[in-house]
């Protein structure tokens, strides 16, 4: 099976483990992946800024790039979301329709495509607070939410990491209040975004993990900053590594 | 109406008219009585309980001795039922600021409701209206038979359609606004006490 | 004309003061909580949602029949129906009808209407005063400042803050912080006013077509007592409050109280439906803005609102910030949205104060799409011209850079390039502000894109372009 890898700009610049972790965890469950080189950005951070039109180009060329395959995978809930569900900045065309309709979160891709259940090649002995981003839960459908009181409690990150012989998971508060990443508002409304970040923290903190995993590496990216700021010295990962393996 | 009001009445119904989106049917509601308790009184016992509203489920044989006992300071006794004289009667108002001279006041409700607690009153019942929110404390009689399930029960009581003046009651009078911490009271009712009583024409619906 | 409000700004200021910061987060958090306690123990709950929705849709979109009707049917019972266009003619009608009767005191129940009309100042200018009956409002009302929460205007003070108020207002124990005590100087402080006062307002959660009747909520029993004491009634009410039936208003009742609070029911749901002999009724029915949001396709919804404030609750951005923040009549998520259909530049920075997460849109009692909303009101203020020129120049680059793979793969290559743009197209006109209270990611050795290059390009790898 031949997917298209869609490296979320962050990612390249910040985070290229993590786009390595992917690849490799691909290419060991049998995925042909391709690597689109002159891709860049899926255009999320002028769209979601409100700034429209300034996002059409980049969309576009996103389409361009990515249209034509069958299956793209991206680790990052929020860009998912972003092109499924508010791909409008550009002009319609075959490739944006395309592009739309086969793009999956990685989580996605392995729990509800290939169906993967266990991972024998690793293990990961430690105690895991496990932060859903607000796009998987409420974008993507990936998790649960709580304020739906009656319908049933699920995860699809959960239930591929159990998967990793050793793992645990602690329970925290608040589990699926937003970090405060929210994007731009990170910056623009940086204050309320660094306090709610702290907050997390400390509500995680309560349940003493050993790290912090997520599929989303903006919020992590988050709650990273807030946390060295703070002198916490807690690691954090992305999921496709935990899955892929990695020792703290 | 005149003519400025005719203008705005104009002027909104037409731009109203204007916006409105493409119509979209009206659902049927279901009354949703699959979780229906057994106990009804039981139930609305419960629910009042937590709005800090009192049951008295024994017989109150002697309203008289009862009110005297549990109000003994009370000085006027307001009874808006034909079967207690009490000490003033809702007729002898005329004006309705006048109930704040009122201690007690003697109710008949003629419905309650499980889910919520509340309980029904009207104008019918009150005669006049404030003597159920001057008064500073409420002593309800309530007819068990009369307890319907839920709320959308409740809604089809004829008073909704025919009354002037109706309220589900659910407790005393109290209020969140500082802290979020619910105190009783706030500004009407301090206490609400309710007795389970049959009605004097038991059988006969009321109302 | 006017500034935007920069809620972010006012946002910051209420952040330092950490002893309020946390008691509302706190409070509301467990507001929250107890409306999810609440939802569970109704089966039905997400049914009742849906049809709230859907009455409310069928309503909106068959409004002016219904309107029609309430008018036939209230008439009918006594009543007498005004209709104001926008917030002076709602204040003039509500003027009209006291000074006819040469009545210079007013005892109201909440009303978000009247404080969106600015109506006490109107009356007050013109030597009527207004009581406000309702404790949070009261408290607001003492302290010169409007509401900060739809359901708790003065959620956000203390008791102490109430404890100092009530003591330069009425004399009470500055030192006295019981929660019981300070409802009872309210108590005693505005029973006088009811006994005196010979005209009473109040709003309406709800308005039933089919009977002419309007509905109140309270825990207080203050907007019962404001309708019944004086001889003169008038209820103040946006025109998008109707619903058909009395059977309809039963699906609402059963969400109101606990999306609010938790409860189930709130102390005193009643029924107005006309006056009693000798005595008057008015009811004023208000457009202010209402018909055009109607006509607005993307966000009409936003009319189904039944002022439960749900969504302040659950916003994680609102319980940081204070309500007060928004500088606006309504606030948090459907402050947002409403906000700007009322003065579209003053509040053209709202839809900016969320992160989009879509809590709000899921307590929704009726389904608005809240957050969703929010996002579409981001294109609208860049359509509108609404958007700063700094940061629409920053977008413009970025949009440049991110569209032409060669200039995106140099500006990515150096690491401090990388860092320069990421936060530049980010941060517009606040520059560093990420690093104002964060560390900043540490730049990689290489981008994947560099590393992939590297080590993995095949010489017969098919790029598509």
């Amino acid at each position: 099976m031949q997917v298209a890898l869609m490296v979320p700009c962050y990612i390249d610049m910040f985070y290229p483990h993590v786009g390595i972790a992917t690849l490799e965890l691909l290419e060991r469950l049998g995925i042909d992946v391709v690597y689109p080189k002159d891709q860049t950005c899926c255009g999320q951070p002028m769209a979601n800024s409100g700034c429209y039109e300034e996002a059409q180009a980049t969309e576009e060329h996103c389409a361009r790039v990515f249209g034509s395959f069958d299956c793209v995978v991206t680790p990052s809930g929020s860009c998912t979301h972003h092109i499924r569900n508010k791909f409008t900045a550009g002009a319609d065309s075959p490739e944006r329709q395309n592009l739309v309709r086969n793009t999956y979160d990685l989580v996605e891709f392995l729990h509800d495509v290939l169906k993967v259940r266990e991972f024998p090649w690793t293990t990961f002995e430690h105690k895991v607070a496990l932060h859903t981003s607000c796009s998987a839960i409420r974008g993507l459908n990936m998790a649960s939410m709580s304020e739906r009181v009656h319908a049933p409690v699920f995860s699809k990150p959960k239930a591929l990491l159990s998967g990793v012989p050793g793992i645990e998971f602690v329970e925290f508060e608040r589990v699926d209040e937003c970090c405060g990443f929210g994007g731009t508002f990170a910056a623009t409304e940086e204050a309320v975004s660094a306090k709610m970040g702290y907050d997390k923290l400390a509500l995680i903190e309560k349940a003493s993990p050993e790290c912090i995993v997520s599929s989303d590496m903006s919020c992590l990216m988050h709650l990273q900053g807030c946390a060295r700021r703070q002198k916490q010295d807690i690691p954090f990962y992305h999921v496709v590594e935990v899955l892929n393996g990695v020792s703290l | 109406m005149n003519s400025m009001q005719v203008l705005s009445r104009n002027t909104i119904l037409g731009a109203v008219r204007a916006s409105q989106p493409a119509a979209q049917p009206m659902p049927t509601i279901p009354h949703f009585h699959t979780n229906k308790p057994a106990d009804l009184a039981a139930a609305f016992c419960a629910s009042i309980a937590r709005m800090a509203g009192v049951v008295v489920t024994e017989d109150v044989p002697d309203l008289d001795s009862f009110l005297r006992a549990k109000f003994p300071n009370a000085k006027v006794i307001c009874s808006a039922i034909p079967e207690f004289a009490g000490t003033i009667k809702p007729a002898s108002f005329n004006d309705w600021s006048e109930a704040s001279t009122i201690d007690v006041c003697i109710l008949r409700s003629p419905m309650a409701v499980a889910e919520t607690g509340s309980i029904l009153l009207s104008d019918m019942e009150l005669q006049v209206n404030t003597i159920a929110f001057l008064a500073h404390d409420l002593v309800v009689l309530l007819d068990a038979q009369q307890i319907v399930s839920n709320i959308h029960d409740a809604y089809e009581h004829p008073h909704f359609k025919q009354r002037q003046y109706s309220v589900l009651m659910t407790g005393p009078s109290g209020s969140g606004d500082i802290g979020g911490v619910v105190v009783h009271p706030a500004q009407a009712a301090k206490t609400l006490t309710v007795l389970l009583s049959p009605a004097p024409n038991a059988g006969k619906r009321t109302g | 004309m006017s500034r935007p409000v920069d809620q972010a700004k006012n946002a910051e200021k209420f952040l330092a003061d950490t002893v309020h910061e946390q008691r509302l987060d706190k409070l509301l958090w467990a507001m929250r909580m107890r409306r999810d306690a609440a939802a569970r123990q109704v089966p039905e709950w997400e049914d009742l949602r849906s049809l709230a929705s859907a009455i409310k849709e069928h309503t909106l979109s068959n409004l002016s029949d219904y309107l029609i009707q309430f008018e036939a049917r209230a008439t009918a019972n006594g009543v007498t129906v005004h209709w104001a266009r926008d917030a002076h003619e709602h204040n003039q009608i509500v003027y009209d009808l006291l000074a006819e009767q040469g009545m210079n005191l007013l005892v109201k129940s909440k009303s978000m209407l009247t404080e969106e009309c600015e109506m006490r100042p109107f009356l007050e200018r013109r030597g009527i005063r207004v009581t406000e009956t309702d404790l949070g409002e009261r408290i607001q009302q003492l302290d010169d400042q409007p509401p900060g929460h739809i359901v708790g205007p003065a959620i956000h003070k203390t008791n102490k803050d109430v404890a100092v108020l009530f003591s330069e207002k009425y004399g009470s124990d500055p030192n006295n912080e019981d929660t019981a005590y300070l409802a009872g100087v309210m108590r005693e402080n505005t029973r006088p006013d009811f006994l005196t006062a010979r005209a009473g307002m109040t709003g309406a959660n709800f308005v039933v077509a089919e009977t002419g009747a309007i509905v109140v909520a309270t825990n207080e029993g203050n907007a019962d007592l404001s309708a019944n004491t004086p001889r003169l009634h008038i209820c103040s009410v946006g025109i998008e409050k109707v619903i058909p039936t009395t059977e309809s208003l039963a699906v609402f009742i059963r969400l109101l109280a606990r999306s609010a609070t938790g409860d189930t029911i709130t102390q005193y749901t009643s029924m107005f439906r006309g006056p009693r002999k000798g005595a008057a009724m008015h009811v004023i029915l208000v457009d202010n803005g209402r018909s055009a949001r109607l006509g607005m396709k993307r966000f009409w919804h936003s009319l189904k609102c039944i002022r439960c404030a749900a969504c302040m609750n659950t916003c994680p951005v609102y319980r940081r910030s204070g309500g007060l923040s928004y500088g606006s009549t309504y606030m948090g998520p459907i402050g947002i949205i409403m906000m700007p259909t009322f003065e579209i530049r003053k509040y053209s920075e709202l839809p900016f104060s969320s992160t989009l997460n879509g809590s709000c849109s899921n307590v929704c009692p009726v389904k608005i799409d809240i957050h969703e909303q929010i996002y579409g009101w981001r294109e609208v203020m860049e359509e509108n011209d609404q958007i700063q020129v700094v940061k629409k120049e920053a977008m413009r680059v970025a949009d440049k850079v991110l569209s032409h793979p060669a200039l995106y793969q140099i500006a990515t290559a150096t690491l401090s390039t990388a860092l320069e743009v990421l936060p530049h197209f980010a941060i517009y006109s606040r520059l560093n502000a990420w690093g104002k209270h964060r560390d900043v990611p540490d730049a990689a050795r290489e981008t994947f894109h560099e590393w992939y290059s590297t080590h993995r390009l095949r010489a017969n790898e098919e790029v598509r372009s």
